[in-house]
């Protein structure tokens, strides 16, 4: 788990810090320069634009990791306060589960790449296309607790002494969602930061203009045989990154909560 | 209910593993012909060459139909299924006799009827086409083998037009299906052309069939061009459309496949490298690049901004950037294709010495107020993609406020046809191309004309303008119709129709055991052999 | 008479669930229908290619019938789908039941040889991590299934052809063999992709198996197994696994999910002619018919596997009931 926490503070270190660290403007184009195999003057190497790599590399930190903790905050986020409720008022439920169901049907990528046709490449509508398919498993989540613990005697008494619901909410019910979820929300930065990628290779992702690993990648993918430096160094980046998180998850799931750990 | 259970299912899906894929399986026998393997540029989505203009589905329409006449290597239109032609002493009165043989696929004998139908539909939909069709006065077919054209007036492109190589190019269909409504597609694919469609193996997307026509009747001549004797020397042509081009460029090192149409330049090393492979250019005219500009809205509706731009116009930078190798692209300011007849520098002051300084005081002088510049990048296509990212930084290098929107191919041909300002789903500039043999001279070329509504996206207008083109078609001497298409070229670049950002010559790649291939803007498989 | 009660049960039980899926299905439709009308890009200005004009654009639409209102184009749609017909592509202008029938082959099997091996390879591999729990042999499984989890699908493809295809030159770049033309061809091009695919399920699959395997080997009756003096291994095999494989069923009906985005990606890099591209293709140029013959077609699979999946569950675990 402490493996995990470094690496992902090391990359948004180097996200935050991106302008000092010896890059240089990463859209710039230098056609003259173009694929250069990594060397002195460019780290990284070039594109074939003649962009340097290293900067690239760097400055992708921000998207990916951008994308992935806003779709991780997002779905869990919306997923809450859908999951809560379901659980909570019956007559939703049976409306929002079937709702849930269907798009959990529909296969996330399509619906992401089918979501962003619908109103173009963006950075926010990327994020939101991403997020979408996440939500419906958080809301379960949410709801499968909600519905055990309104079962638990010590809410039934509260119910009983006239506790309003919001309070019970609030008091009773958030506390035990809050650990599976932060677990969840690590699951899913880490899929949706993959899933970025994949839109990009796709061609449905990022806008191009704003370097992420995935595009960057999608952008080098004829180029693989002869300048392999270009997928090489962002897929390096994103791979690390993503199994930070996914350890760090793990690690977080582990101490949080060692009965989920078995479910998993 | 548990243990037993289980078996069973096991049992079941195991059953329905083995099963599937010999009841699913689309059988294909290998064959002992002799077969081309084809990569192609594109995928093949439909096979009307009149109802769409993309380049695959005339590729795919050569080789399955023939056209009246035809372009050979000097871009002089040849004779094709026709036999011999007149024309009256007042040159309104074309007669022409075809050739004896000619036979649909379905076996039936072509007609004088089937051809005039085809010309209709052709010149419904084609620009050059719809020019010709404009001052014809009406068809005869006196008997079943001569087709007789009547013109309102002399006419200085008849040939051309009917022999134009690139699309819309005028097909012959038989006559029922070239009744069909010209905005709805042909059902099925019957011409007279040297091989035959394989409807039944065709699978969009992924692999088209055509199969040799063995009653297919070709000229003596030697092939030139689309020109000459079209001679089918493989049994089988098969297109496997390979998206990724990694992928593409390995399966014809690996001898998958046999020709690859359109390899990226910079893998032509790895293709070189290879054994067995050979790397070509068969295409004398290349593509020329189109900084294309809407006239209709700020700040390009004021010429002398709109000429700014042009002064950014490095075509090294943009070629560069776009190919990478120089010995796939030059750098030619005429906006006739390079290589043609027409290919001029008249008018080139403007354009000949790319300076961002210069650009810059331009649009000082212009009294450019800061209007955003929207330009529709199109990113799944290498080289507009790469276009639009050279224009766009050297544009805000020249003062320009720039706003880059990057699209597929597919979103923006529905936003470069709104009228409306940028800001309400319209634009301001975007990238395409043409092929040579599309520019080769003022008529044919869509892009230099300025017809204001009815010009092609960008609207740009100018009455003297297509003055000057109508001259043209209607010139009948060829000192004359160069003089005229001098001029054309000078007012289009004084008016800034468009950009032209360089020439480029995409090569092919082939493994070496395949030859005949034709020296031509665009490529045919009759002629060309593979020795297993 | 308990048997013919129990059967009883587990029919009203599947009809159900059967009952159960039409609604989820309505909701599919309706959200796949709205996504695509409600979307920029027509069809007919591509159609119409370079030279039209806007009029010439219009006529188009109308023939494509895109200018009825919305809820009459949808009860259009769901109308035929009822009755099987899925519609005409708008670009090859061929029925998409057709395209779909000729791209079914490559991405099923692909699809079968991708679970198949991820079963075969994660199952053993979980359960020697939960055996060996604690050892290095079972971090270094973790470890692997991790990174399986990480790596971009595509950057895996492209390192597995690099080194097998280009340096080694055992197997072929691309393309796919159909088992019709002989089976070692098959093989020979359905390996490598479908060990790109696996990855994930790998990962997935190794890391569920040893966790119900070490939650399981806690359990009572293994213990009371062990006291009987059954050997270690067969005190796995028959319990652990047993039970272990209602997590495992569920997990590989949720990677259906996962299987068919990480299909579309396989199939573009290895050039594998199956229904991922297709859709794909169909999206960028908004080809409506087959994009919603498709996306409902691939939820209809997932419904469908969720259902059998559930069906297995009480099957396989008569304590779960519903």
């Amino acid at each position: 788990m402490v493996l995990g926490a470094a690496l992902l503070v090391l990359m948004t270190a180097m996200a935050a810090f991106a302008p000092w660290l010896f890059t240089t403007d990463p859209i710039q184009l230098n056609p003259i320069e173009r694929l250069r195999p990594p060397g002195a003057e460019q780290w990284f190497g070039t594109d074939m634009f003649g962009r340097d790599i290293y900067s690239r590399t760097v400055y992708g930190a921000r998207i990916s990791l951008a994308v992935g903790l806003a779709a991780a905050v997002l779905s869990v986020a919306i997923g809450l306060a859908i999951g809560l409720l379901a659980g909570y008022v019956r007559l939703l439920d049976a409306i929002l589960m079937r709702v849930m169901d269907g798009l959990m049907a529909i296969p996330g990528i399509l619906l992401a790449i089918a979501l962003i046709s619908l109103s173009g490449a963006s950075l926010g509508t990327v994020i939101i296309a991403i997020t979408i398919p996440e939500i419906p498993r958080v809301v379960r989540l949410v709801r499968a607790i909600v519905l055990t613990i309104r079962e638990e005697p010590y809410v039934e008494a509260a119910i009983a002494a006239g506790t309003r619901l919001p309070l019970i909410l609030l008091r009773h019910v958030l506390p035990n969602t809050i650990a599976p979820l932060i677990v969840q929300a690590t699951y899913v930065c880490g899929s949706a930061m993959l899933t970025e990628a994949i839109l990009s290779f796709l061609g449905a992702g990022t806008p191009p203009e704003i370097p992420s690993w995935g595009n960057i990648m999608s952008e080098g993918r004829t180029y693989f045989q002869i300048s392999p430096w270009i997928i090489f160094f962002p897929g390096v980046a994103l791979a690390l990154t993503v199994l930070g998180v996914n350890v760090l998850g793990d690690g977080l799931r582990d101490t949080l909560d060692p009965r989920i750990a078995r479910k998993m | 209910m548990t243990r037993p259970s289980i078996r069973r299912v096991v049992r079941l899906l195991g059953a329905v593993a083995v099963a599937l894929p010999l009841t699913l399986a689309i059988g294909h026998k290998a064959m002992a012909q002799s077969v081309l393997r084809v990569i192609p540029h594109a995928d093949l989505k439909n096979i009307d060459p009149i109802w769409t203009t993309a380049y695959i589905t005339r590729n795919h329409a050569y080789l399955v139909m023939d056209t009246l006449f035809a372009m050979d290597a000097n871009l002089q239109p040849q004779p094709q299924m026709v036999d011999t032609w007149t024309v009256s002493d007042d040159k309104k009165t074309w007669t022409f006799v075809l050739r004896d043989g000619l036979k649909w696929h379905d076996g039936a004998p072509v007609t004088s009827q089937d051809c005039i139908a085809s010309l209709k539909r052709w010149g419904a939909r084609d620009g050059m086409g719809q020019q010709l069709m404009s001052v014809v006065d009406g068809f005869e077919a006196p008997d079943a083998k001569t087709i007789v054209m009547k013109l309102k007036e002399p006419y200085g492109l008849v040939l051309e037009s009917i022999g134009k190589i690139s699309s819309n190019v005028p097909f012959m269909m038989p006559k029922r299906l070239a009744d069909t409504d010209p905005f709805k597609q042909i059902p099925e694919v019957i011409g007279s052309g040297p091989f035959k469609f394989s409807a039944k193996d065709w699978v969009p997307g992924s692999k088209v069939v055509y199969v040799k026509n063995e009653d297919y009747v070709p000229r003596k001549e030697p092939p030139s061009a689309a020109a000459g004797g079209k001679i089918a020397k493989v049994d089988r042509v098969e297109w496997h459309y390979i998206p990724d081009p990694s992928t593409a460029m390995n399966a014809l090192i690996n001898g998958e496949v046999d020709y690859y149409e359109t390899p990226p330049p910079d893998l032509v090393p790895v293709l070189r490298a290879a054994p067995g492979v050979v790397v070509e250019i068969l295409d004398p005219l290349g593509s020329q690049g189109m900084l294309r500009m809407n006239h209709l809205h700020p700040p390009f509706d004021n010429q002398k901004i709109r000429q700014a731009v042009l002064k950014t116009i490095d075509q090294e930078e943009y070629m560069r950037a776009a190919i990478g190798n120089p010995e796939f692209y030059r750098t030619c300011l005429s906006y006739y294709a390079c290589g043609s007849p027409l290919e001029t520098l008249a008018g080139t002051e403007l354009t000949s010495d790319p300076s961002i300084e210069a650009a810059k005081k331009m649009l000082t002088e212009a009294g450019y107020d800061g209007t955003p510049v929207v330009i529709l990048q199109m990113t799944d296509i290498p080289i507009t993609n790469a276009a639009s990212l050279v224009t766009a930084q050297r544009l805000r290098n020249a003062g320009f406020k720039v706003e880059l929107q990057a699209m597929d191919w597919a979103t923006v041909t529905s936003r470069r046809a709104v009228k409306e300002p940028p800001a309400k789903g319209g634009w301001n500039i975007f990238h395409t191309w043409w092929i040579g043999g599309d520019i080769s001279n003022p008529v044919v070329h869509t892009g230099i004309g300025a017809g204001g509504d009815k010009a092609w996206f960008g609207w740009p207008k100018d009455d003297k303008l297509e003055q000057l083109r109508r001259d043209f078609a209607r010139a009948t001497d060829p000192a004359k119709q160069k003089e005229l298409a001098d001029a054309v070229q000078t007012r289009a670049i004084e008016i800034v129709t468009h950009g032209n950002f360089g020439t480029w010559f995409n090569p092919v790649a082939y493994r070496d055991n395949v030859s005949g291939l034709i020296k031509s803007p665009v490529q045919f498989f009759w002629n060309v052999e593979v020795k297993r | 008479m308990e048997q013919a009660d129990g059967r009883g049960a587990m029919l009203r039980f599947i009809a159900h669930r059967l009952l159960a899926t039409i609604p989820v299905v309505g909701v599919v439709a309706l959200f796949v229908f709205l996504l695509l009308h409600l979307s920029p890009g027509d069809p007919a200005t591509v159609i119409a290619g370079d030279y039209a004009s806007p009029a010439d654009v219009q006529r188009i639409r109308a023939t494509l019938g895109l200018d009825d209102p919305l809820p009459i184009q949808f009860g259009n749609w769901v109308g035929r789908l009822l009755q099987g017909d899925l519609g005409i592509s708008i670009f090859s202008n061929l029925p998409v039941s057709r395209l779909i029938g000729q791209r079914l082959e490559p991405t099923l099997l692909l699809a079968l040889v991708t679970i198949t091996l991820s079963v075969a390879v994660a199952v053993p591999l979980g359960v020697l991590a939960a055996w060996k729990s604690g050892t290095w042999i079972d971090r270094a499984v973790m470890i692997f299934a991790v990174v399986g989890f990480s790596v971009p699908v595509f950057v895996l493809g492209y390192i597995l052809i690099f080194v097998f295809s280009l340096e080694f030159k055992w197997l072929p770049v691309q393309g796919y063999r159909s088992p019709a033309d002989g089976l070692w061809p098959f093989l020979r091009h359905i390996i490598l992709p479908a060990i790109t695919l696996s990855a994930i399920y790998i990962a997935l699959i190794a890391r569920i198996t040893r966790a119900s395997v070490l939650e399981v080997l806690e359990e009572d009756y293994v213990r009371t197994a062990r006291a009987k003096g059954q050997s270690e291994g067969k005190v796995l095999m028959f319990h652990a696994l047993r039970n272990a494989a209602v997590p495992i069923v569920t997990v590989i009906g949720i990677g259906v999910a996962l299987l068919i985005g990480g299909v579309v990606v396989t199939e573009s890099v290895y050039n594998i002619p199956g229904l991922g591209r297709l859709v794909v293709d169909a999206i960028l140029k908004r080809d409506y018919p087959i994009i919603q013959g498709l996306i409902m077609m691939f939820s209809m699979v997932y419904i469908l596997v969720n259902l059998v999946i559930d069906i297995l569950y009480t099957m396989l675990d008569p304590r779960i009931r519903y």
